[in-house]
């Protein structure tokens, strides 16, 4: 662990301009993904510049329906927040799937955003890891790869996403605000990470400096009836092996609306459009909902360790639709 | 979770509770020493071969640092037996994450930033770290070398009796490596000044870590005194010291008297304290039409590292389980490039009677019987290799009385027909044996201060089992007074000399020791004695040893749940009934058990260190990645006991609980997720893709 600067930031536009200026500086939560990582030497910075005293720590409804989530509420936070678990139960339930209480206490929005992938040879700075080391080799494309990518993968890396959170926002076509030096911009969220391609160390579009301030999420009014199912090896405190997030709007037995999203699947929170073209229109039977999950698992390609993935993803997307789809039927 | 309010048994409550609750008992790392320093351990990061090069000239100019320690300046150590405490004393390399050096400096962080920057070139050789039958690396290890290990055994001729049997099972099953993961992570304080060597140690066996210690540095072993009051959890990996104590005691030697404080992390724990390691067991069974069998044969392949022989014995855990005239039992090691695994919770049993316990289920199911009545139908009159009768056997009593508790007569027994909306539901029994065991050698003083109140010292280590409850009820009962008048001081050198709390022979070696201590003093200063008088005396030995088979029993019963969609495997419920001769306080035994069990329950669906071979290190070498059951994974455990009265064991009666809890715990639930969804997984954990199609 090296030695670094702490500064604890007042206003957003200093604290952005200080990382900008600085390559070896970042924004620090929670820190709960962040100081794991120095420890461990994944990550060394020289100066940490401390968002959570900013004002970016409010849920606000927007008059035109939309929900603004600042950077730094906290986890826990989010997840109690009525319009949240009234308007977006899946984002609640994504939330409280997540890590244990004592982290989500700590972890904010943003940070949870940008966490970077378990990949458990990414954590060991003693493999080879293209993300950490670009060059060095993929050590995940070979040895344990149960938690790894099926879908959107490259040669050079296989690392998955690991926030639930981010799963639920991706269903919920969510929008992230960033600002930079250069002023501010929107990013759908499903746009925010990136795949590996050859340049697995770029997690996201962001450039260096670039501060998130909020997330915005759309009215969505069929949200009302959505689900995030979180299958892991234990009962609770586990990252997904996979997930599922959907929000279903079905009318006369046949589906009119659909948001899915996956998680432990990819590089990134994955949105199902492909699925989402199969359920549209389509009545709302196990046929339509394992046909949705085939149709976007096509492209998936297995490693040693995660055939499961396909056959898991299969049966938790049919069965979270049968839940939803028999919900609003009764 | 109404099932976990279930009441607590009585007995006197833990009587460093208070302490421990409000954060006042001291551990390892918290002993008030002055002006320390810290030390970061280096470690290798090939699996095989030898460090050609190591610069320390940035680390030791980082302001702060004290010393950085390599096999170029460490001390020149005695060979005693143990290969892991020989550190520093080349540059080979046997394993990756071996110790090639430390950093000392005034913080930890300042230790563990120079560590980092400490340039290591090496010299690589081929490593093999792939546990598998392969004769070029599997061997018989010499059963003559040490009493802990069984040799091979044959009776009869099962080959004969397996191919005319009438219900068969031939059958391999796998355990992974496992880490033993204590909630206090391996710690020392190595204070070595004019007055000796002083360690404040993380460890199951104070006397023994100062002998080997002692032996080590080359001093009189009078000189080192250990002392470890508290110990947070150990399961058999501080039942050794491993190299970490060494590379602090050769740190503290050149630090002119200030104290050395080492603390392992989780990841470094995964290198270097031991773990249970992999098995992979073959198990054939052969039975009458009524299910009484005829041939029992149980071979087992474990891993061991080449640079220091252990050797699990998974296999004997059928050497005395059930009648069968014809009988196999062998053991195997397979040696890799790999840290040395150790002792962990039921070392043999733990893993051994997952296997067998999980062919009897199987053979029940060939049978067409229940798996209760098959293992009735197997008991035997006497211990069925050495012949001598039972001290006390009572696994049917703990069959039938977990029946009726559990509900056992309600059972359909076929799998994969019963289904509470998403869940597929079963349950699953087996059996579990332990073997009381008695390590001689340990002392007790008992001092009367005044007025009836006695000091009573023992150098036994408390590893949070109760034993410090137990030998203070032990010594009151024996001094007959009162609990209040019996302060008892352990786990320390300055007491006299106790053994390795292992084995779960504490109660037996230790209460023992203090029983006949006390009576001791009374035979010596009577009912009146005056202030001040002592006598230490140990244990007799017991006749009965020798002339009497001694095993615990359990019956282990587990409800399953696993999820028709996803695969996940839940256990709501389970029930253990234990014949483990006198429990001396009901209320710490039941934390025991249930501590077994649950720790069972984790082995069953959670724990797995996953090897990758091509590097030989575990890979998911965290608390994030190496999963232990959390509280949302426990449903309702109840734990119950049968009375049993053994004269024969030993002078308390008791046969040792700490152990017997996790040993058939995992085929319960493997055999009650079978009834679930008749699915067989012969391979540990269950975790949900293995009941995926
Ligand atoms: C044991 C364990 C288990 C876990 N289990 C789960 C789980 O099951 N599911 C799950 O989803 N997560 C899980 N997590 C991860 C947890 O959710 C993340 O660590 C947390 O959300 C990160 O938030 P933070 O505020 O602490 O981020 P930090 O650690 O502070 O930051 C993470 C990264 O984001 C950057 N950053 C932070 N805020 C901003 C901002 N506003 N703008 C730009 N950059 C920013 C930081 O520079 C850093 O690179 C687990 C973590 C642990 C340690
Ligand atoms: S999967 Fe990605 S993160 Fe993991 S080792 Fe490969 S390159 Fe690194």
């Amino acid at each position: 662990m090296k030695p670094f600067d702490y500064q604890r930031a007042t206003d957003a536009d200093s604290a952005i301009a200080t990382v900008s200026r600085d390559p070896e500086a970042r924004y620090i939560g929670g820190g709960t993904n962040l100081v794991d990582h120095m420890k461990l030497g994944v990550t060394q910075p020289g100066k940490l510049v401390d968002i959570t005293r900013l004002p970016y720590d409010s849920v606000e409804s927007l008059p035109d329906g939309r929900v603004r989530i600042g950077a730094t509420v906290r986890n826990s936070d989010l997840a109690a927040e009525p319009v949240i678990r009234q308007r977006y139960p899946l984002l609640a339930q994504a939330l409280l799937s997540g890590a244990s209480g004592q982290l989500r206490n700590l972890a904010t929005t943003g940070g949870n955003l940008l966490q970077r992938t378990r990949c458990p040879y990414f954590q060991d700075v003693t493999t080879p890891c293209n993300k950490r080391e670009p060059g060095s080799g993929c050590s995940a494309l070979e040895g344990w790869n149960r938690h790894h990518a099926v879908l959107g993968a490259s040669e050079r890396c296989v690392a998955t996403h690991p926030s639930d959170m981010a799963v639920a926002l991706a269903a919920l076509d969510a929008d992230v605000l960033v600002e930079g030096p250069d002023g501010q911009r929107t990013v759908p969220v499903t746009e925010l990470h990136r795949l590996p391609g050859d340049e697995p160390e770029q997690d996201t579009v962001l450039r260096h400096g670039e501060l998130v301030t909020a997330v915005e999420l759309p009215p969505l009014p069929f949200a009302v009836r959505s689900r995030y199912r979180k299958v892991r090896d234990r009962a609770s405190y586990a990252f997904a092996l996979v997930s599922v997030a959907a929000a279903v709007e079905v009318s006369d037995g046949a589906i009119t609306e659909a948001r899915i999203a996956f998680g432990g699947l990819a590089h990134k929170p994955w949105r199902a459009t492909a699925a989402e073209r199969a359920l549209h229109g389509a009545p709302a039977t196990e046929e339509t909902f394992r046909a949705a999950a085939d149709a976007e698992l096509a492209e998936a390609e297995t490693l040693r360790d995660n055939e499961f993935k396909i056959p898991m993803t299969r049966n938790t997307l049919a069965a979270v639709l049968r839940e939803l789809t028999q919900q609003e039927g009764s | 979770m109404t099932g976990m309010t279930r009441a607590i048994p009585p007995g006197p409550e833990r009587v460093e509770g208070r302490a421990k609750v409000t954060g006042t008992a001291p551990y390892a790392f918290e002993h008030p020493v002055t002006d320390p320093l810290y030390l970061h351990p280096l470690r290798a990061t090939i699996a095989r071969g030898r460090v050609t090069r190591i610069d320390t000239d940035a680390a030791e100019r980082v302001d702060g640092v004290h010393t950085v320690l390599t096999h170029h300046n460490a001390a020149t150590l005695n060979p005693v037996g143990d290969p892991e405490l020989a550190v520093l004393q080349s540059d080979g390399i046997d394993y990756r994450g071996q110790l090639i050096g430390a950093v000392v400096a005034e913080t930890p962080e300042i230790a563990a930033h120079a560590a980092g920057l400490v340039d290591v070139r090496y010299e690589r050789l081929p490593h093999d770290s792939e546990f598998r039958d392969d004769a070029a690396i599997v061997y018989t290890p010499d059963a003559d070398a040490s009493p802990m290990l069984s040799p091979d055994l044959e009776r009869g001729d099962v080959d004969a009796a397996f191919a005319e049997a009438a219900h068969t099972v031939d059958a391999t099953y796998t355990t992974p490596p496992e880490h033993h993961n204590p909630l206090e992570p391996h710690a020392v304080i190595a204070t070595w000044d004019e007055e000796g060597l002083t360690l404040h140690d993380s460890n199951q066996g104070s006397h023994l870590v100062r002998d080997l210690l002692a032996a080590l540095v080359g001093i009189d072993k009078e000189r080192v005194s250990v002392i470890a009051p508290h110990v947070g959890g150990a399961f058999g990996s501080k039942g050794m010291p491993h190299g970490h104590v060494a590379l602090t005691v050769l740190a503290a030697r050149r630090t002119a008297g200030r104290p050395v404080k080492c603390a392992l992390s989780r990841t470094q724990m995964f290198e270097l304290v031991g773990y249970r390691p992999p098995t992979r067991q073959r198990v054939r069974l052969g039975a009458d039409p009524e299910g009484r069998l005829t041939a029992t044969e149980h071979d087992s392949l474990e891993q061991t590292s080449r640079f220091k022989q252990y050797a699990e014995q998974s296999a004997s855990a059928s050497r005395e389980m059930y009648a069968s005239p014809n009988r196999r039992v062998t053991n195997r090691l397979a040696a890799l490039d790999v840290p040395a695994p150790t002792w962990m919770r039921a070392p043999g049993e733990a893993p051994g009677m997952y296997a067998l316990e999980t062919a009897v289920d199987e053979l029940a199911v060939r049978v067409g019987i229940d798996p209760i009545e098959l293992r009735v139908r197997n008991e035997p009159e006497v211990a069925p290799v050495s012949g001598l009768p039972f001290s006390s056997r009572n696994l049917v009593a703990c069959l039938r009385q977990g029946a009726e508790r559990f509900g056992w007569h309600e059972r359909d027994p076929r799998p994969g027909t019963r289904r509470e909306g998403d869940w597929l539901v079963g349950t699953g029994v087996a059996a579990a044996s332990f073997p009381t065991l008695f390590f001689p050698g340990s002392l007790a003083t008992i001092h009367h201060e005044s007025a009836g109140k006695y000091r009573v010292e023992i150098g036994a280590v408390d590893i949070g089992t109760g034993s410090r409850t137990a030998l203070t009820q032990l010594a009151a009962e024996a001094l007959e007074v009162p609990l209040e008048n019996v302060e008892l001081r352990l786990g320390s050198t300055e007491q006299p000399h106790a053994s390795l709390a292992g084995g779960s022979t504490g109660t037996a070696s230790w209460g023992s020791t203090v029983v006949e201590a006390a009576r001791s003093f009374r035979t010596e200063h009577g009912s009146e004695p005056a202030e001040g008088v002592e006598t230490t005396a140990g244990a007799a030995d017991n006749p009965d040893i020798g002339k009497y088979a001694m095993h615990a029993y359990g019956a282990q019963f587990a409800e399953v749940r696993v999820h028709v969609d996803t695969g996940e495997v839940r256990v709501p419920r389970m029930l253990g009934v234990f014949a483990a001769g006198r429990i001396v306080n009901p209320r710490t035994a039941h934390s025991q058990f249930l501590g077994g069990m649950t720790m069972g329950l984790s082995t069953a669906l959670h724990e797995h260190s996953v090897v990758d071979e091509r590097f030989g290190h575990v890979v998911n070498h965290d608390l994030a990645g190496y999963h232990i059951a959390g509280n949302a994974d426990v449903g309702s455990i109840e734990v119950s006991w049968v009375d049993e009265h053994d004269p024969h064991v030993n002078p308390v009666g008791a046969k040792g609980i700490g152990e017997i809890g996790i040993v058939g715990t995992a085929a319960a639930i493997g055999n009650a997720a079978y009834h679930a969804t008749g699915v067989r997984v012969r391979d540990l954990p269950l975790t949900p893709e293995k009941f995926l199609y």
